[in-house]
């Protein structure tokens, strides 16, 4: 497997006297390739991780996990783009991203994301512990290896396998407060694990066309439509009972088992209105309710566990 | 070329548009590379505690 493939600006176009144009990049540019609005889901799961792990850490050593975490979930970003600029370039969601855009060569996209891994690794590992560190260093390559080079363009099981690098944040936050990993970490990685196929599913069953043309084999492209609605219902199906688990395992309070019941219950329910209905209206519900979902749920569980500790206190 | 060419060659040029990006990339690294020189510091202090100071001579 080549680092560079082909079809890719890797340096600078080169001008008339035969010398590298100079970089039109803005800061904006950089901080696009991080992906923020990826990297502000990652943040939180993994805050919500790192408060809800039993044990004590300095609030700022806590700070510079979570900006470790942010930064290291970034370099995956940079790398995932410095990778997919090919196929970025087809689709209509991703071309005016900075590498397709010719805003950044892939080179420099490259450059960027190694330097900022490396860095928040070894930052998160020198204020934390190496566990944070290395489940950390595996998520990026993981994303970027196992997911962007390899699953990404070969099966359409690509998102539910590569979904567990979206997974891991609040694994980290958790080993980052511990230092190892605890069965209530692992119950936080299977509830994002099993959100992510119905929730990138319902967004692929409009925009099968954009990954059509890009070759990507994504469920719709390769299955159809029907057999997506099928496979996102089956996994809201085992992500509503799995989303009740913090509770029913007895490390959440009542407050938590109320809601994850409720958005549970509401997420099965559009999932069988995609089911049913033929148009994409239920689908576009349905991606927009599970951000609220998943955002919901580890909000509630933070919020419980805020609420027991201040109750523990008071008794 | 003679090399009198080659002395007036002023290399690449840069457009006032290409001067004020650089300019936002160099404030940019500046800032990213002050703020983990305060975070390993910080971090120092709150790792060690303030008896980081007290060294025997």
């Amino acid at each position: 497997m080549s680092l560079i493939t082909e079809g890719a600006q890797v340096a600078r176009p080169v001008g008339a006297d035969g010398r590298a144009e100079p970089s039109l990049a803005g800061v904006g540019d950089y901080f696009a390739l991080l992906k923020p609005r990826v990297m502000s889901l990652v943040v939180f799961t993994a805050l919500v991780g790192l408060m809800v792990a039993p044990g004590h850490l300095h609030p700022v050593v806590g700070f510079i996990a979570l900006l470790c975490i942010a930064v290291g979930a970034g370099a995956a970003g940079a790398l995932n783009m410095w990778y997919d600029a090919d196929i970025d370039a087809l689709m209509t969601r991703t071309a005016d991203r900075p590498i397709p855009a010719g805003r950044v060569t892939r080179g420099e996209a490259l450059g960027f994301g190694m330097t900022l891994g490396v860095f928040a690794i070894a930052v998160l590992g020198l204020a934390t512990n190496w566990v944070a560190a290395g489940l950390l260093a595996f998520t990026i390559f993981f994303y970027v290896a196992i997911y962007t080079m390899w699953l990404k363009r070969s099966t359409p099981q690509n998102i539910v396998i590569g979904g567990a690098a979206g997974a891991f944040p609040p694994m980290i936050g958790w080993a980052a407060a511990t230092g190892g990993v605890g069965i209530e970490s692992i119950v936080l990685f299977l509830i994002i694990f099993f959100w992510t196929p119905p929730h990138f599913w319902a967004l692929s069953l409009w925009r099968a066309g954009d990954y059509a043309r890009a070759g990507v084999p994504m469920l719709p492209v390769v299955a159809g439509a029907d057999e997506t609605r099928r496979q996102i219902l089956i996994y809201s199906l085992m992500l509503a009972p799995l989303g009740v688990v913090p509770w029913l395992a007895g490390f959440s309070g009542a407050l938590y088992g109320v809601v994850s019941f409720a958005a549970g219950a509401a997420i099965v329910w559009l999932a069988v209105r995609v089911r049913r209905e033929e148009g994409l209206a239920a689908a576009k519900q349905l991606f927009g309710f599970s951000i609220i979902y998943l955002f919901v749920l580890f909000a509630v569980l933070l919020a419980d566990d805020r609420l027991n500790h201040l109750i523990g206190r008071s008794l | 070329m003679t090399i009198m060419d080659q002395d007036r060659d002023d290399g690449i040029v840069l457009t006032e548009e290409q001067k004020r990006r650089r300019r936002a990339r160099s404030i940019a690294i500046a800032c990213a590379l002050g703020a983990l020189v305060l975070l390993f510091y910080v971090l120092t202090i709150v790792k060690l505690g303030p008896g980081v100071m007290n060294r025997p001579m």
